[in-house]
């Protein structure tokens, strides 16, 4: 059997440390291959700067020469319990973009703030983040403890001021663990100079995550991503975003209402002679290929669900966004709204609260414009009927992008 | 659901959805390990069909053991075979006896690419790259536009949420698709051992030596290793402080080579 690998991302405000951190995660597990370490040492020498852990995560030449990661990057190391994937985010306001881009992907995170500057405004503003992406497994960690004599005072004051923030954004840490990413002061190893701490290290407290796991006994939401048709046969292929599919069951196509029983439930395994596998049932997290009884006319976006207990579709839903573009958008200017494999032409008819990110005030007076880095509640309009889920019912067809100029301007989550 | 399921459902969902967005696609195959593991993840995807050419990248240096494995595996797969070579820069004597690493990869691989691509204008590219290989490749996004002259705007790549992914491209542009980046060499070896995949000869240890990750002959040197099966090579992998490309000559000659070449178009 196979150790799941864990996704965390380290978020926090630039210069806090989180390059650091991750690069000493490397070094101190020996998940680093020796010449990769070699060949930092060489590039350090010849900028006539001393070794750089951060220089293991910043790979660009304008990110080493500038001391800052712009780009989010990823790399595995590994604990005796199992292996993980940590995902380095840019600190710096303008490159939320790329913070959304890697946090949207894991499973845990790390918040680090520096000890001796304190909560800064992308502390906030991440914390925030994660907690939108409905993230909730979070450690914290008060960094360059080094830096302010290793005092309980100091950490002390930040957790209390932070805690006040993680619980406005309703997010509970598991750990705050005072630390220092350069010296390696609680990563690893317990440190000698931090005997007012009795918890656990970074290493141990990473080690409690618990894994994501696929939303298996939730109601069957089956969209269709694509249609082939191969070997005289008409494949309805897709992802299950969750709950079980069984062949002889009857389901529903939503949005177009119509209504079918599952045929074939399949895979194609090319050590099998002929190749095709009919499977009896599938779950959530499959990628799979349907076969119906009926000969309907479908296409990509019809979401297959259970026939008793069919959920209804909608044309209005209220959601909340986070804004990532630098062009941001006004109500009633039309755009493209992605749920899984559904796409809809769709406006925001009416915004009822836009927020900064950071300080999570509220911003007065703006009523009919959301911007870059800005958070807001709203009620969007399709034009056509769309099945979506409240994000804590099921995730999977609870979250949505806005693309506008062809990238992803935003992102949301179904608040009904 | 184990971890390999789990990487291997994530890959035939973003085969699938270039698919969807590009018919008019083509996949490299490199004729390595990893790319060989996406054309079988391909063939899983489309019920044992690979619907779109697979293009090989010929710079005429590479092993005759991998020559023979791509003739071999593309009668027995039926693939829609396309090997590209650039036969100006072949002519104009372009060669690793000649030549700087940087100029050879940018001439017979890249240029080979662009010719291909100009002459056949395919939208999308599948490429078998992973983010553990490389710190520049750990940067790469799932779908990666490229501009018209080939180049990556690494410092303003587009958004990715969930499994949303950036979609359109204009016309000028066309996408890198990068289905196994969330795999690494472990996993792929795993895989390798599970699917029982056919990987060429030259990953097994012969007379003490075997080739970890497969390049032009002149610039790709052996690793010491007794590894001669599939799972020496994971127990081998499990404990080795050696980077996997570390006997590939190009990665090293100069510092950022990797990202130029890739900002110029590279895979």
């Amino acid at each position: 059997m196979d150790k799941n690998y864990l996704k965390l991302v380290i978020v926090g405000h630039v210069d806090h440390g989180k390059s650091t951190l991750i690069g000493r995660l490397l070094v101190d597990t020996g998940s680093m291959p020796q010449s990769k370490i070699d060949e930092v040492k060489t590039v350090c020498e010849s900028l006539g700067r001393p070794f750089e852990f951060a220089y293991l995560m910043d790979y660009m030449e304008e990110e080493r020469e500038k001391k800052i990661t712009i780009d989010t990057a990823q790399i595995f190391f590994k604990t005796e319990l199992r292996d993980y994937v940590i995902i380095d985010a840019p600190g710096h306001k303008e490159f939320l973009k790329n913070m959304i881009t890697g946090s949207a992907q894991a499973e845990g995170a790390i918040l680090i703030v520096d000890a001796n500057e304190g909560i800064k405004e992308q502390t906030k503003r991440h914390a925030y983040i994660l907690s939108l992406l409905g993230l909730k497994q979070i450690v914290v960690v008060i960094n360059k403890m080094d830096l302010v004599n290793y005092k309980e005072t100091r950490f002390e004051e930040i957790k209390k001021e932070l805690l006040n923030h993680l619980t406005a954004v309703n997010l509970t840490p598991k750990y705050i663990i005072p630390i220092s990413a350069s010296q390696g002061d609680n990563i690893a190893n317990k440190s000698e100079h931090i005997n007012w701490y009795s918890g656990p290290t970074v290493l141990q407290a990473l080690d409690l995550f618990q894994p994501m796991v696929a939303s298996e006994n939730l109601p069957l939401r089956f969209p269709i991503q694509d249609v082939y048709n191969f070997d005289n046969q008409t494949i309805l292929a897709g992802q299950i975003e969750s709950g079980a599919i069984t062949v002889g069951q009857e389901i529903i196509w939503l949005p177009s209402g119509q209504k079918t029983k599952v045929k074939a439930v399949t895979k194609w395994l090319p050590t099998v002679p002929g190749g095709g596998q009919d499977l009896k049932e599938s779950t959530a997290g499959h990628n799979i290929g349907l076969i119906i009884t009926d000969d309907l006319k479908l296409t990509r976006g019809e979401v297959a669900c259970p026939l008793e207990q069919a959920p209804k579709t909608v044309t209005q839903f209220k959601a909340r966004m986070f804004w990532m573009s630098a062009a941001g958008i006004k109500t009633d200017e039309k755009f493209l709204l992605k749920c899984a494999t559904q796409e809809v032409t769709a406006k925001i008819g009416n915004i009822n609260k836009v927020l900064n990110s950071s300080s999570l005030e509220t911003i007065a007076g703006q009523t009919d414009e959301i911007k870059e880095t800005e958070v807001a509640e709203v009620e969007i309009l399709t034009e056509q009927p769309i099945l979506v889920e409240d994000y804590n019912f099921i995730p999977e067809l609870g979250r949505f992008v806005i693309i506008k100029s062809e990238d992803i301007a935003a992102g949301g989550i179904v608040t009904k | 659901m184990d971890h390999l399921d789990q990487l291997e459902n994530k890959s035939i969902y973003i085969i699938r959805e270039a698919y969807y967005q590009y018919k008019n696609m083509a996949m490299l195959w490199s004729i390595g390990k990893d790319s060989t593991s996406l054309l079988w993840l391909v063939r899983k995807a489309f019920n044992g069909h690979v619907p779109f050419p697979v293009i090989h990248i010929d710079t005429t240096f590479k092993f005759p053991e991998m020559y023979e494995f791509r003739d071999k595996y593309a009668k027995e797969w039926g693939l829609n075979l396309i090997v590209a070579k650039n036969e100006d820069a072949i002519n104009r004597g372009i060669s690793y006896a000649t030549h700087d690493a940087f100029t050879c990869a940018h001439e017979l691989k890249t240029v080979a690419l662009q010719q291909t691509m100009a002459k056949l204008g395919f939208k999308a590219l599948l490429l078998g790259i992973r983010r553990d290989e490389h710190g520049i490749r750990a940067k790469e996004r799932v779908f990666s536009p490229r501009s018209q002259d080939f180049k990556w705007n690494y410092q303003d790549q587009p958004a990715e949420l969930w499994n949303q992914y950036k979609s359109k491209a204009d016309e000028e542009t066309h996408l890198r698709v990068h289905p196994l980046l969330h795999w690494t060499e472990l996993d792929i070896w795993k895989y390798v051992k599970r699917e029982n995949l056919p990987v060429n000869s030259l990953y097994f240890a012969k007379n003490g030596l075997r080739y970890r990750s497969l390049g032009c002959k002149p610039i790709t040197n052996p690793m010491k290793s007794e590894a001669d099966t599939v799972d020496k090579i994971i127990e081998e992998l499990a404990v080795t402080k050696e980077a996997e490309r570390s006997g590939r000559a190009m990665d090293k000659e100069q510092m950022y080579t990797m990202q130029k070449l890739r900002s110029l178009g590279y895979m």
